[in-house]
Order: structure tokens, then C-alpha cells, then sequence
């Protein structure tokens, strides 16, 4: 794995393009933007993004490693599809901030605390236990992820909508118990172990 | 050498067509009385449509069996029905009732009787305009050459040789170098011309240069220069000096000038490291790349260029490129291709070398955008940056701001590119000349050693009254109708090819010297037939000068916009017919109205003005004059018609050959004859003119902004004279501008010199 370099040699080089094109989803596509800003134009969510997949894309070819992959921005993509509609160079755009997103998740360095980052890690988790997603385990985690004081004021908020679900059966209260899971349990936990095995092999982090 | 078929006995005949609406919208018995009594037309014929073959048949009869000389038709616009209407040797005039009054004058029998004044008046106006008129005989010249001369012997030089002699004509191809092959013979690769766009290819310059030495067609001096162009198109005799001193003349009888450019001095740069160590222009690492080979790339020391930076726009359009602004003004249009070209050199060979192209717009004209993208696949990094200084030497500095990212930073490279731009080759700037020429003769010893200097860097040293080369176009580019007509210049025959006209890159040089080769044929074809080139393609007229009454106040030597009238011996205006346009700006220009065309002249318009019936001011009817340019003023009156918009039928417009050609007797006729107003209409002047003449309605504005005098003498009101800039697509905007203009006149009140006409 290549390792941080922002020394003024590494800029404007191809050191950093070079390790995203390796290691993240559809990243060759990145030297491929030609800084049109359609992007960053199209994007619902625009503001919120401290640098727009334009700007990630130039910070990439600067060789700003850090920045890219400790910034929150691939994390506010809310997968609209906007960006990769309208780009006229066919960037895969939307795939391209997960995979940066992904890629910095590996490697230890996105953002601590970050919303999205935090309810795609306990949905993961979640998941891989039984083979489906424990919808009463997830929304209580969800409620309780900022501190058990937290917990009960946002499930206490929440009370009715959950009564209504439970009435209507459309939640399970038992499933507290541990829940349904799949057929093949710890058939599908090793097929998740054995993918993970392959795509750290493949992208150095094993 | 002019000869005139006119018989001895005119015989002058009318002929109307009552077709398209006129017979029912018109009293064409009135207009038929107005012919014969007022017109004094010996035939006098109405046909319900002229135009087709018994119509137009009626009129050969007439003048194969009746003896008719002179027509006047009065029918559609002169711009419809011209092919019909056309009959060799005979003098003709149109009477514009359909477009011009039929089409244009409000419906309704409320107006009735100003639209039959209005057609009654343009029956006269033909009537008087055909009488005053030749047929034009051409100007045919016997000892006519249609070999063509190429003056330099790069990649548009040898493209324009081949295609005039791939068509057949002899060509004379002079290179001032003891090559051919020009700026592109050091090149080590080309941008591709064809698809798929995505890697250099070999230039192809040897090929070619072998192609134009093996053509039989094609005569190559090398190591020459042309020291004199004298004559006209048809007729150049050119002096060819080699540089061992041998001179050898050769009759020509057109001009392609492909004399490229030069590439702008890097030592003026130094706020780029313009003369430091490693930072070359891209013609220094085609050097590099050439020496090379397709081996790795090596710098002046023998440094392995392992990264590489190339700075576009270096010195070129002004503050909006990189340097301090004050080198080139515009935009090359050939260096982002050729620097993304330079860094695939660097990527074919190794694609582990950094390669960042730092631009402010990359401008990759036509297919180009597929070899950008070619280069992008291939890794070459993109950086929108303004750099803002660059230091030379072992490992090369370059600041500057990254315009995306919005912050100051610098990088290092082992070689640094900068894209400078093209400077044109293109002889003398004859401002300059002429000023320099002035002071020479009244005896200035420092201006007669500039004049020297001057004429060794001429291209053409023509022997023209107006200077030795073409008139330069904005920053120093030879020649050229940017906006309308790219190939034509201001001197009849003679064409500029390639970057020496405007910044381009190969591939552009090679499709304008074929245009410009084209032209050239197109040239030495007319003037052998004694006619006109663009924009009067085909023209038969030419100006007739009565010597007798000249006094040689050499207006028209200065004005013409062509350079087509020198000086004889005697100093009285010598034309040229040959290099003459027909735009009539020396017609315009003559005070003392000797200069005509045989179908042209102070007296066939005056004769017009002088035509139209001036109702007294108790009539409440205004009379207005306008002037339009045959080019795109009249057109957009027509235009105006064909939409069925409507405009006052006060207005009597008669098209002129370009307002240049406007002489102020024909304004001040009209005033004298009791006119209220005379409004003048031609194309836009100035740096983005679209005069078909170039300079022909700046003349116009010039002695019109000197007319204002004159009114004063004659005790009227400024704004009874107008000049207006017309585009051909203004047809609603004339008629705007004529409908205040009557509003306005309205307001003034009657001309005081109705009756004194």
C-alpha cells in the first residue's frame, strides 16, 4: 500500500491517481474529468458537500491524499444519479464517491461520528449476523448509538409510530430474542469472510 | 483597349410585367403613360409574366428584330429573376414595383394613390437610370497568365501548389529556405487529422515535399525571395532573386501568400523562465523530441526528463493567459493540441513521467476533444492553474494558483513547456510605410534608411502606389474579410494561406491554402475574361476615368480600397482594371465626378434622384431618399417586402454598389431637388466591418461626417441627412428605422427647397 505523501514531490504527480485507480471502485475513470463543474452544478445536495466531486477529483491529480480521504464529502452522496446523468465525459460519478468512501473507510481514515458513515456501519453489522436485516435491533441501535439517555428520550418519541407498526404487524416485538435468520447462516457469513478476503487481497489490505 | 459594343442609334424600350400582383394592385395604364411621355421609351410593352419564356421572348425579338439597346424593366427586384432577365450586350435597368412598392406599401385603397406615386416613380427612375447606361464590354486582355505564384514553401505553401496543379494550372512555388517544408519539418510528430484522434502521427512533410518536387505542374525555386511583383492579377511580372544574386522574372496571374509565422520570442518571456535552463517553447522540445527519436527524451544537459510541466498560453491573450499580459494579444488556437501531442511523446515512451498540462481554457477545436481524451486515458494530468511564475534550472520551479482548488502552490519538473504563440509572417504593415514613405520624401535621412529596411522584410514587394504588401488585419495577420469571406483581401489575385492570415494549427494551414488555391483559379479565370472577382463576381464594368478633367487630387489613388489605381509618369490616376473590385469607392471619392462605369455612374444615379416627382409642400408628401448597398442594405429592403412588412411610400430607395461609392453630389442633388430627408444605408465598418469592400462604407462615414457644412449652406437641418449601419438580416429593423425617420421629417417640417429644383 502506498502511504501518505504530501510532500511537494508527490504533487501534481501521479502518485495518489495512480493508488486511487488501483484500489477504488470505477477510479480510472478520475483523470478522465475535464473540470466542467456539471457535477457540482447538478448535485441536490450540493452545499452540504464541503468539496464537490469536482474539486475531489482535481485534489486526487493534486495528490492531496489526506484531504480526499478523510473528507466527508463522498459521504453526503445520497446515490441520485444526478451527477453521472449529466456528466459529458460518462464519469461514473455516484459509484466513484462510494468507492472513495469505501476505500477510506478501510483504510481507517474517513470521519469519525459521520451519520452516514455511522448507519451504514450498524446496518452492516446488523446484516451479517443472521443473513437479514433485524429491523427492531437496527432502529433501537439506531436510537441508542449517542448514549443509553438518548436511547429512551428517541424511543419514547418514537412510541406511538412503534405501537402503530406492532398493531398493524408490521414489526415483531420477539424479535428481540435474536429474530429470524436465513436458510444457511454460516453459509452466508463465510461467503461475506471469503469476499472480504478476496478484496483485500486485491486492494493490499490484507 | 476598351472597346464598347453600343450601336451608333440607342433605342430605349419599357417593358412592364402586371404578374405577381402588380396588374391588380397598380394602374398599369398610368404606368405605361409614365413610360412613354415622362420615360420617352421608344417600345412600351405589359406582359402578365414577364418572367416566363414568351415573356422574356417578347424582349429577345425586340432586340434581335426592333433594334432595342436599352431596357428598362420594371417588375420584380433587380436581386429576382437575373438570370432571366439577362441579356448580353444590352443595357438594363430594373423598376423594383413588386418587392419595392407592391409588397411594401400599406393594403387598402386608402392608399391608393401614394402607392401608384410611389411605382410611377420608380418607372421614371428606371426609365431615366437606362438611358445614362452602356453595356458593359469587359476589359479582355490578351496576354493573360494563369500560372499562380505560392510564396513560401511550408505545409500551406506546398498543400495550395499541389491543389492549383492537381487542377491543372502551372504553378511557381518560391521558399526563401533551401527546403521545403517550412515551421512543420521540425516537427517530430503531427495531431492526428483523422479518426480515431488518438495518437500523433508522422507529419508527412518529406512525402509531400517530394510530391511537389516530382510534379511536373509545379516550379520550385529554394533560396529565393520575390524582390518585385509589378502589373495586376492576369498579368504579375515577378522578379525571383536567389540568394546567389540571379533573378529570373516570371509572368503570373495570381498570388496564394503562405508565408507562416514565427514563433514569439521566448526571451521575452522571463517571467516564465523564458532563457533559463530547461524551460523551452514547444518548438525547443519538438528539438528534444526529434533528437530523441522515440527514445527517451533528454534534456539540453542529457538529464532524463522525468517530469514535465507545460504552461499554455504562455505569453498569448493578453491578461487572460500566463505572462505579464503584455506579449500577444489573442489566442494561437494550435498550442493546447500540440502540447497535449508533446506530453503523449513523454507518455508513449514511458508512462511513469509526470506530465501536467496547466491551462486557463483548453481549446481543442473540431476532433480534438477525442485527443484530449486520448491523453487523459493515457494519464496526462489537467490542471486549470494561471501560473504565475516559473524559475529555471536543475529541478525547474513552477508557482502558480490552481483555479479549481482556489489556492497559491507550486511544483517542481525536470523540464518546463511553455506554449507560445504564433507571430505572422506577413511583410510590411503599410501604416507604417506610408508614413515612412512620406518622410523619406520630404528629405528625412533616418526615414529613407527605414524605407530600406522596410522593403527587405516585404514579401511581395509589390510595386503598387499603395504600399508592397497586403494591408494587414488585426495584430499584424496579412489580409483577410474575417467576418464574411475569410479568403479575400484587399488586393485582387493575391491570397493569404495558413497562419500568416490568422493563429492555426496544420491542419486548418492545409484546408486554407486549398481554399486559397481555389480562389487563386478562380482569379486568373475571370480576369481572362475581362470580369470582375468577388464580390461583383462576373461584373463586365469597370471605371473609365476623363483624364481631361482630372485634378489629380489623388483621392481615388488613396481611397481605392484595393490598391488598384497607381500614378503614371504624368501623375494622373493609372487604373488597373484588373486588380479592380467595381465597388466604386473612387467614383465616390472624386470631386470632380470624371470617374465612371459604363452601367454606373455620378449620371445614372443622378438622373434617378433627379427622376422622382418632388410634390410641392403643400402636399403634405415628403420625399425620401435612400441609398442602400446593393450588398445587404437593399437586400433587407427586399426582404423587408417578401414579408409583407410595411414601410411609408414616401421613400424612393436606389441601390449603390457599396456606400464608398456614394459621391456627395448625388446628396446634394437631392436636397436641391426639394427632398425632405436622404437616409443612407451600408454595412457595419470598423475592426468587425462586414463591407463587402472592406473599407468602402468607412469612406462614406468619413465624407459624410464632413457633409454637415454643406447642409448649413444651404440653410438646412442636420438630420436631414442619415447614415445607417444595415446588416442583410435587418429587414425589420429598416423598417423601423424608415417609419421614424418619416415621423422625424414630419416633425421638422417640408424642405424650404421644394420649388427651387
Amino acid at each position: 500500500m502506498t502511504t501518505a505523501n504530501q510532500s511537494a514531490g508527490a504533487k501534481y504527480k501521479n502518485s495518489f491517481l495512480k493508488e486511487v485507480e488501483a484500489n477504488v471502485e470505477d477510479g480510472q475513470w478520475v483523470k478522465m474529468c475535464m473540470q466542467c463543474g456539471v457535477c457540482a452544478g447538478s448535485c441536490p445536495l450540493g452545499p452540504a458537500w464541503e468539496h464537490s466531486p469536482q474539486k475531489i477529483f482535481m485534489m486526487i491529480r493534486a495528490g492531496k491524499r489526506e484531504e480526499v480521504l478523510k473528507s466527508d464529502s463522498m459521504w453526503m452522496c445520497t446515490s441520485c444519479y444526478n451527477c453521472i446523468v449529466r456528466c459529458p465525459r460518462k464519469l461514473p460519478i455516484t459509484h466513484i464517491m462510494h468507492g472513495l468512501a469505501n476505500y477510506a473507510h478501510r483504510l481507517g481514515l474517513a470521519p469519525q461520528g459521520q451519520p452516514t458513515r455511522e448507519i451504514a456501519k450498524l446496518f452492516w453489522d446488523n446484516l451479517v449476523k443472521t443473513g437479514r436485516v433485524n429491523e427492531l435491533k437496527f432502529s433501537l441501535a439506531m436510537y441508542f448509538k449517542d448514549g443509553f439517555g438518548q436511547g429512551v428520550k428517541n424511543a419514547m418519541a418514537m412510541q406511538s409510530v412503534g405501537l402503530g407498526l406492532v398493531k398493524a404487524k408490521r414489526l415483531n416485538p420477539m424479535e428481540i430474542l435474536g429474530g429470524h435468520s436465513c436458510k444457511d447462516k454460516s453459509g452466508i457469513q463465510k461467503m461475506i469472510a471469503k469476499a472480504r478476503e478476496i478484496e483485500d487481497r486485491r486492494k493490499g489490505l490484507a | 483597349m476598351n472597346t464598347t459594343s453600343a450601336p451608333a442609334t440607342p433605342k430605349h424600350a419599357a417593358y412592364i410585367c402586371s404578374g405577381c400582383g402588380i396588374g391588380d394592385t397598380l394602374d398599369v395604364a398610368g404606368l405605361e403613360k409614365v413610360a412613354k411621355t415622362e420615360g420617352k421609351m421608344a417600345v412600351i410593352k405589359t406582359h402578365p409574366f414577364l418572367c416566363n419564356a414568351e415573356g422574356v421572348q417578347m424582349i429577345r425579338d425586340d432586340i434581335a428584330n426592333d433594334g432595342v439597346t436599352h431596357v428598362c424593366i420594371a417588375a420584380c427586384s433587380r436581386r429576382a429573376k437575373a438570370e432571366a432577365f439577362q441579356f448580353d450586350g444590352i443595357a438594363l435597368s430594373r423598376a423594383n414595383l413588386r418587392e419595392g412598392v407592391i409588397w411594401v406599401v400599406a393594403e387598402g385603397s386608402d392608399h391608393d394613390e401614394v402607392r401608384q406615386e410611389m411605382a410611377e416613380d420608380y418607372v421614371r427612375m428606371g426609365c431615366a437610370e437606362v438611358k445614362k447606361m452602356t453595356a458593359p464590354a469587359g476589359n479582355v486582355k490578351e496576354t493573360s497568365s494563369k500560372k499562380i505564384l505560392v510564396v513560401g514553401g511550408g505545409m500551406s505553401g506546398m498543400t495550395a501548389a499541389l491543389a492549383a496543379a492537381d487542377a491543372g494550372y502551372e504553378v511557381v512555388l518560391v521558399e526563401k529556405t533551401g527546403a521545403l517544408g517550412g515551421f512543420a519539418s521540425n516537427l517530430y510528430k503531427r495531431v492526428p487529422f483523422n479518426g480515431p484522434y488518438a495518437e500523433p502521427q508522422p507529419t508527412g512533410v518529406e512525402e509531400m515535399a517530394a510530391k511537389v518536387s516530382g510534379n511536373g505542374k509545379i516550379k520550385v525555386y529554394l533560396n529565393s525571395t520575390v524582390a518585385e511583383t509589378a502589373g495586376a492579377p492576369g498579368r504579375f511580372a515577378v522578379k525571383i532573386a536567389a540568394e546567389s544574386g540571379s533573378v529570373t522574372e516570371e509572368l503570373c496571374g495570381a498570388v496564394v501568400q503562405a508565408t507562416g509565422f514565427t514563433t514569439y520570442p521566448l526571451d521575452k518571456l522571463p517571467e516564465l523562465g523564458g532563457g533559463q535552463a530547461n524551460v523551452v517553447d514547444q518548438a525547443g522540445l519538438e528539438a528534444l523530441a526529434k533528437a530523441a527519436n522515440g527514445g527517451a527524451i533528454k534534456r539540453a544537459d542529457g538529464k532524463e526528463v522525468k517530469s514535465v510541466v507545460f504552461v499554455q498560453c504562455a505569453g498569448q491573450r493578453g491578461t487572460g493567459g500566463n505572462g505579464s499580459g503584455s506579449h500577444l494579444e489573442y489566442c494561437s488556437g494550435h498550442c493546447c493540441a500540440t502540447s497535449i501531442k508533446q506530453a503523449m511523446y513523454f507518455k508513449g515512451q514511458n508512462p511513469d513521467i509526470d506530465t501536467v498540462v496547466m491551462y486557463s481554457d483548453l481549446r481543442v477545436p473540431g476532433m480534438g476533444e477525442d485527443f484530449y481524451r486520448s491523453a487523459q486515458q493515457k494519464g496526462v494530468i489537467f490542471t486549470k492553474a494561471k501560473v504565475t511564475g516559473v524559475k529555471g534550472g536543475d529541478s525547474c520551479q513552477v508557482e502558480f494558483k490552481d483555479l479549481i482548488l482556489d489556492e497559491e502552490v507550486s511544483t517542481d519538473a525536470d523540464l518546463v513547456v511553455l506554449a507560445t504563440g504564433q507571430v505572422p509572417n506577413a511583410g510590411v504593415n503599410l501604416d507604417e510605410w506610408t508614413a515612412t514613405v512620406t518622410a523619406a520624401e520630404s528629405g528625412d535621412e533616418a526615414a529613407k534608411g527605414k524605407k530600406t529596411e522596410l522593403q527587405k522584410i516585404s514579401v511581395l514587394n509589390l510595386n503598387y502606389r499603395q504600399g508592397p504588401d497586403m494591408p494587414q488585419f488585426k495584430y499584424g495577420f496579412a489580409d483577410s474579410h474575417f467576418i464574411c469571406f475569410p479568403y479575400e483581401t484587399r488586393r485582387t489575385g493575391i491570397y493569404a494561406a495558413g497562419p500568416t492570415r490568422r493563429p492555426m494549427d496544420m491542419f486548418q494551414a492545409t484546408e486554407d491554402a486549398i481554399g486559397a488555391a481555389m480562389k487563386a483559379i478562380q482569379a486568373v479565370e475571370n480576369v481572362e475574361k475581362g470580369r470582375a472577382a468577388h464580390p461583383r463576381a462576373w461584373d463586365l464594368s469597370f471605371p473609365k476615368a476623363r483624364l481631361e478633367g482630372c485634378t489629380q487630387c489623388k483621392r481615388c489613388t488613396v481611397e481605392c480600397p484595393f490598391g488598384a489605381i497607381d500614378e503614371d509618369e504624368k501623375r494622373f490616376p493609372l487604373f488597373n482594371e484588373e486588380r479592380c473590385r467595381r465597388c466604386g469607392t473612387c467614383m465616390g471619392a472624386c470631386p470632380v465626378r470624371v470617374i465612371s462605369f459604363e452601367n454606373y455612374s455620378c449620371d445614372t444615379v443622378g438622373m434617378q434622384i433627379k427622376a422622382v416627382n418632388v410634390p410641392d409642400e403643400f402636399e403634405e408628401k415628403p420625399r425620401i431618399l435612400i441609398l442602400a448597398c446593393e450588398n445587404d442594405a437593399y437586400p433587407a429592403l427586399d426582404m423587408a417586402g417578401v414579408q409583407r412588412m410595411t414601410y411609408s411610400a414616401f421613400v424612393r430607395a436606389i441601390p449603390v454598389r457599396c456606400l464608398g461609392s456614394v459621391n456627395t453630389i448625388w446628396i446634394t442633388d437631392a436636397l436641391n431637388s426639394g427632398y425632405d430627408g436622404v437616409m443612407m444605408m451600408g454595412c457595419k465598418k470598423g475592426d468587425d466591418y462586414q463591407c463587402h469592400f472592406v473599407k468602402g462604407s468607412e469612406m462614406a462615414y468619413y465624407r459624410m461626417s464632413k457633409i454637415d457644412d454643406t447642409l448649413k449652406q444651404l440653410g438646412l437641418e442636420p438630420e436631414r441627412v442619415q447614415t445607417h449601419e444595415i446588416a442583410i438580416t435587418d429587414n425589420a429593423r429598416v423598417v423601423k428605422l424608415i417609419n421614424e425617420y418619416v415621423e422625424q421629417l414630419n416633425e421638422i417640417g417640408p424642405s424650404p427647397m421644394k420649388g427651387f429644383g
